[in-house]
């Protein structure tokens, strides 16, 4: 496929694995290293990524992925699950929100099972899909359940506006959105901490620039890289953090500059200027409540908050006590190393989000990683014999 | 006996069709009748009776099978839900390398069916019959209040004939065997997806819903020892394999760049975040033969209108048994393993 095979070369992979090996040489000499170099790719979509091209056993084994909060179904907790179903449960209610959200599982059922037991939940793509619902059921109430960082929350402002437009009074929004920066902040400052440097998330950047980023290369002197979707934006993003260690600097840079500008979508900004503002604070599951890292609904948009407009429980539920997606999501063990990891906790009855989503580490280890098949890169001598012509 | 169009007065199904009165009469005689008649059908006893000895003729063995077809929307690019429940059926018999003979019907009509979609369901049927060269034999109507089923649902059943010395089993698979399809992966589930229109994408993908059964008398005179043989339905061609590795204790080696897939389905895929593997066929098989009988097979297959894009797209070798892995395109490997649920598309 145009635009999309051409960040899918083998060869090219090869030639920059290479440059990886060297790199990792020349850190390697330069300190003595105690431990793999441990970079946190930030985003969900690159997870996914990793696992779904198998780069992990195609890196040197110094240098490890860390899977890091960026999936925001896997870091949506428990208590909001049950605030979902409650909403869901209502008379009247048309409850609507993404694929991957149905399943995270609530203190007794996911959004699916609440679907089976006869509540109106329904998938849509998008959250305008849902205002076409609330126009079409005008004797319904719609909900949509919006969750994501800056990536999906522009399309959410958005359908708010148009809903404003269009006059719908039958529309609101149960708002979960999330934000990247304190989160990167409150994980900097984890004591525990060993990471090295950070794969920037691509979509988020898309929206809010590069420049939000600059206290982590300033401030705690990690090299970042906003690295885009592709495997080879990857391994190319990767090679541009190890050039930074290897060299003493830490900066942010955009290997994603073919979607994002430096400054972010100035609409997109001004579409959640005007829709949202930061809440107190948001609780994340693993990582406990986080300052200013939720937005609210603007009083000006009281009309479509169902935060507002319906009784929400708002419960608080402790994570499972056997789960350790807290460890996992900063990085301080790896899913594996998690006490339930495939036993009591699998993809089939997951105890931890970070095991629901396709994004979400642990069910990326468990469906990808949990059996060693080191041995499969078969076809690797054939493609450096390629890479060497 | 009177049969034919016109006996049918109302545009709907009520649930006067399911009475056993006249009305169910005349929706029997005419739409059903009409569209499927045969000399085992038309006598409309309770059963149809088969010669024992016009099946031993065929093979040593009986191959029966049963499949209920329920798909929203009933229509969709390339098909529609009496061929799926046709090529479903007959295409579950040929995975034994029976010969299909006989099928059975099934129907439950919701009340207020436009019975025009009725007949042209059943037309869609008979076609899809005379094409597999099987004969609707004996069938069943149930009319449903408005709210208790989805329109149409249609349960067929079927009966073959598996020839002598035929032996296919999912539990076969030995290391060395080779991993071969017949085409294009992933085109149904997504010509489905597709039609539900809910994702405004122009791109236009029709179903590869297709019989198969003469494919595979095609493979056998050429392989005779096909080890494992299945259509790629729900759940696609990862969760066949996976079946297979498992039943046989063996591992199967995915080759990503051999898999043929269609752009468009690769494109849906990328942007809705699914894998192609997972996606359902309705004409497509997977079959585990011995290395050597591997190209020649392929070769065979190309021949045939329903092989024209068959592949060696991996092999099978020891361990770790009961896993299913793949090369990736881009040098790397991972497990393709059994899916939880449905596959949902991502967030982002």
């Amino acid at each position: 496929m145009k635009f999309i095979d051409e960040f899918r070369d083998p060869v090219k992979a090869q030639v920059l694995l290479k440059e990886i090996e060297q790199l990792v040489g020349r850190i390697e000499r330069a300190r003595a290293l105690p431990r793999p170099l441990q970079i946190m790719e930030v985003c969900g979509g690159h997870t996914h990524a990793i696992f779904r091209y198998g780069l992990k056993q195609m890196l040197p084994p110094a240098v490890e992925f860390v899977h890091g909060p960026g999936c925001p179904v896997c870091v949506l907790p428990m208590g909001r699950v049950d605030d979902c179903l409650s909403l869901a449960e209502q008379p009247g209610v048309i409850f609507t929100t993404f694929g991957d959200a149905l399943r995270v599982p609530g203190s007794k059922q996911s959004l699916l099972q609440a679907k089976a037991n006869g509540a109106d939940v329904r998938m849509v793509y998008s959250p305008l899909d849902a205002l076409k619902l609330a126009r079409e059921n005008p004797q319904r109430e719609v909900i949509f359940f919006g969750l994501g960082f800056e990536t999906t929350m522009p399309s959410t402002a958005m359908t708010l506006l148009a809903a404003r437009r269009a006059g719908v009074r039958n529309f609101s929004l149960f708002c979960n959105h999330i934000t990247i920066i304190p989160t990167i902040k409150a994980i900097l400052d984890s004591p525990d901490l060993h990471l090295d440097g950070f794969l920037g998330p691509g979509h988020v950047s898309l929206v809010i620039g590069t420049q939000p980023y600059e206290f982590i290369a300033g401030h705690y002197h990690k090299p970042i890289v906003i690295a885009g979707f592709e495997p080879l934006d990857l391994l190319q993003s990767l090679w541009m953090v190890l050039k930074q260690l290897a060299e003493g600097r830490s900066q942010v840079e955009n290997q994603y500059a073919r979607v994002v500008p430096a400054t972010g979508n100035r609409a997109a900004l001004a579409a959640l200027q005007e829709v949202f503002e930061l809440r107190e604070f948001f609780e994340w599951r693993g990582l406990g409540s986080i300052d200013h890292s939720g937005v609210r609904i603007r009083a000006a948009f009281a009309e479509f908050d169902a935060e507002r407009k319906f009784s929400v429980p708002n419960l608080k539920i402790a994570d499972p006590k056997a789960c350790q997606c807290g460890e996992v999501l900063k990085g301080v063990i790896k899913p594996h190393e998690c006490k339930v990891f495939g036993t009591a906790c699998t993809p089939e009855t997951p105890l931890g989000a970070l095991m629901v989503s396709s994004e979400g580490a642990c069910a990326a280890y468990y469906n990808f990683g949990r059996i060693d098949i080191s041995g499969l890169r078969g076809n690797a001598p054939e493609l450096e014999r390629r890479a060497a012509v | 006996m009177q049969r034919g169009r016109g006996k049918v007065r109302d545009t709907t199904i009520t649930l006067a069709h399911g009475s056993g009165g006249k009305a169910m009469r005349d929706l029997i005689q005419d739409v059903i009748l009409g569209a499927f008649n045969n000399p085992l059908l038309a006598p409309l006893e309770d059963q149809a009776v088969i010669g024992l000895h016009e099946l031993a003729r065929g093979g040593d063995r009986l191959a029966f099978t049963t499949d209920t077809f329920v798909v929203h929307p009933l229509f969709f690019p390339g098909g529609d839900i009496g061929q799926l429940a046709v090529n479903g059926t007959v295409n579950d018999l040929a995975m034994s390398g029976a010969r299909p003979l006989y099928l059975s019907c099934g129907l439950v009509l919701e009340e207020g069916l436009p019975v025009e979609t009725l007949r042209r369901v059943t037309q869609s049927m008979r076609a899809a019959a005379d094409l597999a060269g099987v004969s609707i034999v004996t069938g069943d109507t149930k009319v449903v209040e408005r709210g208790a089923a989805d329109k149409l649902f249609i349960n067929t059943a079927g009966l073959g004939v598996v020839p002598t010395g035929v032996n296919i089993s999912a539990s076969r698979a030995r290391a060395g065997d080779q991993v071969i399809v017949n085409g294009y992966l992933g085109d149904h589930g997504c010509a489905i997806l597709l039609a539900r229109n809910e994702l405004a994408l122009e791109t236009e993908v029709e179903t590869d819903c297709q019989p198969l059964a003469d494919l595979v008398a095609t493979m056998l005179s050429v392989c005779p020892d096909i080890h494992c043989l299945r259509d790629a339905t729900r759940g696609g061609l990862a969760t066949v394999l996976n079946e297979f590795a498992q039943a046989s204790r063996v591992a199967i080696r995915l080759h990503e760049n051999a898999l043929p897939l269609r752009e468009e389905v690769r494109g849906a895929c990328e942007i809705l975040g699914l894998d192609p593997l997972y996606l359902a066929n309705e004409g497509k098989l997977v079959a585990l033969v011995p290395a050597a009988f591997a190209e020649p097979l392929v070769a065979a297959m190309r021949a045939h209108p329903a092989g024209q894009q068959a592949a060696i797209v991996g092999e099978v070798v020891e361990a770790p048994a009961g896993v299913v892995m793949l090369n990736t395109g881009f040098g790397g490997g991972r497990i393709v393993d059994l899916l939880v649920g449905e596959q949902l598309p991502r967030i982002c």
